[in-house]
């Protein structure tokens, strides 16, 4: 496919892989941590990896939008199905995160709850348009990718007057997920990693630009590279940032370009400002409650509000025991570093929301990497 | 759920929607969040959205930038800014 096949070719990752040799210093070793969850299911799916010289490692960050959700958001949904009879709608990656009771909205589906998978916020809007006489509520996850077309919905839900369509707001933001690894206290109780530099998200960044970056770059004096989700682009940031730690540079650079430039998309962002504002406190899953890090629905549009519409208190839910999630999302562990990883933890039956995607760190190296440890 | 794919636009369709092609499967998304499509055009398409447009020049430069790779002597400058 054009634009897709090109960014996987193996020849030239071999070239790349050459090149990252040759600068990589042998004296020292190299941190990047890529943060979203498209560059980790590249690196392990194409072995980038194993194409690297052993001083240069990957650190699997916290930019897998099912990863971060909490517990107590899905019961929230869990509860609105089951206990308010709406018809709740989302997207696929969502129905298998483990929730409280031994539920996921897979399960509570199966106990009677009237819960749809859909591809697109729109097909929400649509279902609701069709069925008048039932509340139809979007559980709407996601990074500024998903948060415009969260917009649009609910702009076009007023724009038809709908009586019986809402949203469960939940949409997060990558700038505060990243300042929570450099920053937050917990880092005391996990430890830190030391990081070098960061691989900036691909499609966040067609939305918000490069411009928000500037910032980690100047006060954290890290590098960050925005790279483009095929093997190569991850190869190609990689290369980037090591020549930005070597010579002492803590810059934004753009692989992507392609795709992204410094502004972002303008109309996007204009829609999110118009439907959404700051919300002063979200817990995320293993990074705690973090302060602006999400997004709520503006009083203009409260009546499309779930939160407003239906009795729903957030209660937080720790997670799992033995599960290590809070630590892998900050990078400090390793997913085989958890005690049921691939045993009582699998993609088919997960523990602990990493190992829900094919983007979760947990899963992808469940299902790209785990047999290269034990060979 | 990050992943979004390049589809390339094939028609132009009411209330701002649009086919695209996807390796041969047709699909109709919205272009509510873009401005100034064409048909040709390459849109990045996540979750029925296109996100943004994909520029070819630019995207010729990074793989013009790859295949130069394997040959470079350290040092050499190719640092995208
Ligand atoms: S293996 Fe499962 S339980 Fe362990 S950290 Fe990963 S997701 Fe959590």
């Amino acid at each position: 496919m054009k634009y897709i096949d090109e960014f996987r070719d193996g020849e030239v990752a071999k070239g790349l892989a050459e090149a990252i040799r040759r600068e990589a210093n042998p004296a020292r070793n190299y941190h990047f941590m890529e943060f979203c969850g498209g560059h980790t299911h590249a690196i392990s799916r194409y072995g980038v990896s194993d194409l690297l010289p052993a001083n240069v490692k990957m650190i699997h960050g916290p930019g897998c939008p099912v990863c971060v959700l909490p517990i107590g958001r899905v019961d929230q949904a869990i509860r609105l199905a089951l206990e308010q009879g709406v018809t709740l709608c989302t997207y696929g990656d969502c129905l298998r995160v483990p929730a409280s009771d031994s539920l996921s909205l897979l399960k509570a589906k199966a106990r009677g709850g009237d819960i749809r998978m859909v591809y697109s916020s729109a097909d929400a809007v649509t279902l609701a348009q069709k069925n008048p006489d039932k509340q139809v509520v979007f559980f709407a996850i996601g990074f500024e990718t998903t948060t415009p077309p969260t917009a649009v919905a609910i702009k076009q839900a007023a724009a038809l007057g709908l009586k019986n369509f809402s949203v469960l707001c939940c949409h997060v933001l990558t700038p505060s997920a990243i300042s929570s690894i450099l920053e937050s206290p917990e880092v005391r109780q996990w430890g830190t990693v030391p990081l070098d530099g960061f691989i900036g998200p691909a499609h966040v960044s067609t939305i918000i630009g490069s411009r928000p970056y500037e910032f980690f770059a100047e006060e954290y004096r890290k590098p960050v590279v925005i790279a483009g989700f095929e093997p190569l682009d991850v190869m190609q940031a990689i290369r980037m940032l090591v020549r930005q730690v070597n010579e002492g540079r803590a810059e934004v650079e753009n692989e992507f370009s392609r795709a992204v430039d410094r502004d972002g998309n303008l109309k996007a962002q204009a829609l999110v400002a118009e439907v959404f504002e700051m919300r002063k406190n979200f817990e995320w899953r293993g990074l705690n409650i973090l302060p602006y890090s999400a997004l709520r629905i503006r009083s203009q549009f409260a009546e499309f509000d779930a939160e407003k519409r239906f009795p729903l208190g957030y209660k937080s839910v720790a997670d799992h025991k033995a599960c290590e999630c809070g630590a892998i999302l900050r990078g400090v562990k390793r997913p085989q570093d958890c005690k049921i990883f691939g045993t009582v933890c699998t993609p088919e039956n997960p523990v602990g929301s990493c190992m829900v995607s094919s983007e979760g760190a947990c899963a992808a190296h469940y299902t790209y990497g785990r047999y290269k440890d034990v060979a | 759920m990050c992943l979004a794919i390049p589809a390339q636009v094939v028609e132009l369709r009411d209330n701002d929607n649009a086919l695209v092609d996807l390796a041969g499967v047709k699909k109709e998304i919205s272009l509510a969040l873009v401005e100034g499509v064409v048909v040709g055009d390459y849109v990045i398409v996540h979750v029925g959205y296109a996100l943004n447009k994909l520029d070819p020049e630019e995207a010729a430069k990074t793989l013009k930038l790859f295949a130069e790779m394997g040959e470079l002597a350290p040092g050499d400058d190719l640092t995208i800014h």
